[in-house]
């Protein structure tokens, strides 16, 4: 984390208009009110985990400038922020980010081999997006999911006890679908309703 | 010796719901607590029943929220810790998703305790789907009166909101939380002042972990006594062991304290033994920050009395033949996974998630990094061994916060277990390089 920097070009301003639906800034009114008086920057990471969501999936400088106005703190407040966690993205990313734990637990089970043949499958690199902007590739630590290794996580997805077959399936459903796939087992919001 | 606190009901359909959970006995601390108890009598049952830290240092409860500063005219906080992500740990994970109900009812009662009005649960960002289940239930709370204003007509207020993070497994520890709750870089602070004096927003502050809080409800129910009956000496209670590594069923199992580690790997209750029909090598028994034990000395102390899980049996034998219990994390490695790669693999996770704050830890964290890389490569010299050592020593107790040490020790006591590995990997270099996880092991077993 400490050894990840800004890349050059993310200083370069883009100056494009951005602004939240209404809709997006009274749920951004509710978060800050979670909050004591005056603490508003507390707000900063849910905010721009918003503004990555909704923006196109990664952020720069207009979209971390936005964010510092809305919350009433200076720009470089908002960097050192973005710069430190590893889900906020700096550079663009595809539509799926496929981030494969690589940590001990997983590794033993496998987790090394997944991480090549997502390699081999979507003809990329740790790091890189497929040309379609469909797949970015990553490689994450422990995802508090070790009894089901090896396991990814897709946006907001885990996918567990993962196999060459089932990684077909899950690229393919991708592909095919416009919405990111449920994991085989139900996800809480059907199992809720 | 099935003992459920935590789990308990954790097999009824619905129980994730707040109807379900109090038809069956939820909640009911709450109104104990609010209406029968001053905030200094539930405390002081959290004292009596000795439940101890889960989040990994075991510190007593009871004691640490007593050193929450009572002179201070600011607000005080709870701040329960759902960050998990030391690797081997996923505990709270499913306890939040199964029984997050369990979680808000100790929370209430804890803030009670405390003199809180606002509580956050700090989740890690990767939990996100944790974060919905968690604001559904605490919706219900609201709906019923257990949350908000004058809960159940006792005059006493709570808010509870959840805070995600944004993938840092340095904000687990309690004061870069802290700082990453107040919207900062998850940096550590120095301490002393401790969270109890100067917290959340420089206010008091009390800091625990999700298991930890999960207790309460049920302490306050039964007693502080009934708790410190159940486990062993010291170490009351149950805990929640989360198993994983090659064995042939991982999950997250209850145990109560004291339990045999062999029992738990080999029994079908539990882990149900080694996969594949495999030799059991070696278990970090309480996630990767914690010393790595070969068969024998897991299964037995040095002393040769049979290993229990329990904190004072885990340590039995200081860090020279013995380890901790830590969060729980138990992962077990059978006889074909390399100790080499494994603790190269720790050492690259260490040094990543350095916050680069203090220069023993940021630099010591690279160099083992980069050390063990060239062993593991093939490329090591036998010197390389002993630098590792040295430069371990080098971090320990050096360092502003505990992730420090935690990188230290598990290479100390690789080393320290298993050097004839180390040494192989450095007179066999043909061997080694490129060879994939695993698969040199058909030598070195010989
Ligand atoms: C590097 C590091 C990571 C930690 N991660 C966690 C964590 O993920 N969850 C947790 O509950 N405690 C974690 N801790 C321990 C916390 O600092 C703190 O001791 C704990 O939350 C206190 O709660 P407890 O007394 O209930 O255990 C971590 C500590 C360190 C040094
Ligand atoms: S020990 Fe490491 S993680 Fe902890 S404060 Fe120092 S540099 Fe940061
Ligand atoms: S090591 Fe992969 S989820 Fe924990």
């Amino acid at each position: 984390m400490s050894d990840k920097q800004f890349k050059h070009k993310l200083y370069v301003k883009k100056n494009s208009e951005i602004s939240f639906t209404a809709d997006t800034l009274a749920k951004i009114e509710t978060i800050i009110a979670h909050y004591p008086e005056g603490q508003q920057k507390s707000a900063l990471i849910p905010v721009l985990q918003i503004a990555q969501e909704e923006l196109g999936g990664s952020l720069n400088v207009d979209s971390m400038d936005y964010v510092a106005r809305l919350l009433h703190i200076t720009p470089i407040e908002v960097y050192e922020v973005a710069t430190f966690y590893s889900q906020f993205y700096l550079e663009p990313v595809g539509k799926y980010v496929i981030e494969v734990c690589q940590t001990g637990p997983c590794a033993i089970c496998g987790g090394e081999d997944i991480m090549h043949y997502l390699e081999e499958k979507l003809h990329i690199k740790v790091g890189e997006t497929t040309e379609d902007n469909l797949f970015s590739l990553k490689g994450v630590e422990c995802l508090g999911a070790c009894g089901s290794a090896p396991v990814m996580q897709v946006n907001t997805e885990f996918y567990e006890f993962l196999n060459i077959e089932k990684i077909d399936e899950i690229i393919a459903t991708l592909r095919n679908t416009s919405e990111l796939t449920k994991p085989e087992s139900l996800s809480w919001k059907e199992r809720l309703s | 010796m099935e003992r459920k606190i935590i789990l308990e009901n954790n097999d009824i359909e619905g129980i994730r719901f707040l109807d379900v959970y109090r038809q069956n006995g939820g909640y009911q601390s709450v109104e104990k607590a609010l209406k029968t108890m001053t905030p200094d009598e539930v405390v002081s049952e959290v004292k009596t029943s000795g439940l101890r830290g889960r989040g990994g240092a075991g510190f007593p409860t009871g004691l640490k929220w007593s050193f929450i500063d009572k002179k201070s005219n600011n607000p005080r906080y709870l701040v329960c810790n759902a960050d998990e992500s030391e690797p081997g740990t996923f505990k709270d994970r499913y306890l939040m998703e199964r029984i997050p109900h369990r979680l808000l009812e100790g929370m209430i009662c804890s803030s009670y305790a405390l003199g809180a009005n606002t509580a956050y649960i700090y989740v890690r960002g990767e939990y996100k789907y944790i974060v919905g289940i968690l604001n559904e239930a605490i919706k219900e709370c609201y709906k019923n009166g257990l949350l908000g204003k004058n809960i159940l007509g006792s005059h006493y207020d709570l808010d509870i909101y959840v805070h995600c993070g944004a993938g840092a497994y340095i904000c687990g520890e309690e004061t870069a939380l802290l700082e990453s709750l107040e919207g900062k870089r998850g940096n550590p602070r120095l301490k002393p002042p401790f969270p109890a004096v100067k917290g959340l927003y420089d206010c008091p502050t009390v800091v625990n972990n999700v298991e930890t809080l999960a207790n309460i409800g049920w302490i306050v129910n039964h007693g502080g006594e009934s708790f410190a009956s159940i486990g062993i000496g010291k170490s009351t209670g149950t805990k929640l062991i989360s198993a994983c590594g090659h064995i042939n069923k991982p999950g997250v199992y209850e145990i109560e304290l004291g339990f045999p580690v062999e029992e738990f790997i080999y029994s079908e209750a539990y882990c149900g033994g080694i996969k594949n029909g495999k030799e059991l090598k070696a278990v970090i028994p309480g996630g990767s920050s914690v010393p790595i034990l070969p068969k024998e000395l897991i299964l037995n102390t040095l002393k040769g009395e049979k290993r229990l899980l329990s904190y004072e049996s885990l340590a039995d034998g200081g860090f020279e033949s013995g380890s901790m219990l830590g969060s729980g994390g138990f992962i077990v490695y059978d006889e074909d996974d390399c100790i080499v790669r494994n603790t190269y693999n720790f050492s690259r996770f260490y040094h990543h998630e350095s916050c680069g704050q203090c220069s023993p830890c940021r630099e010591g964290t690279s160099w083992m990094d980069s050390v063990l890389y060239r062993i593991e490569n093939g490329n090591g010299r036998m010197k390389d061994i002993d630098l590792l050592v040295n430069i371990a020593s080098h971090i320990e107790g050096n360092t502003i916060c505990p992730l420090g040490d935690a990188s230290a020790w598990p290479v100390a006591a690789a080393i320290r277990h298993f050097r004839n590995e180390f040494e192989f990997h450095v007179e066999h270099p043909d061997i080694v390089r490129n060879s994939k996880h695993g698969s040199i092991l058909q030598y070195t077993n010989k």
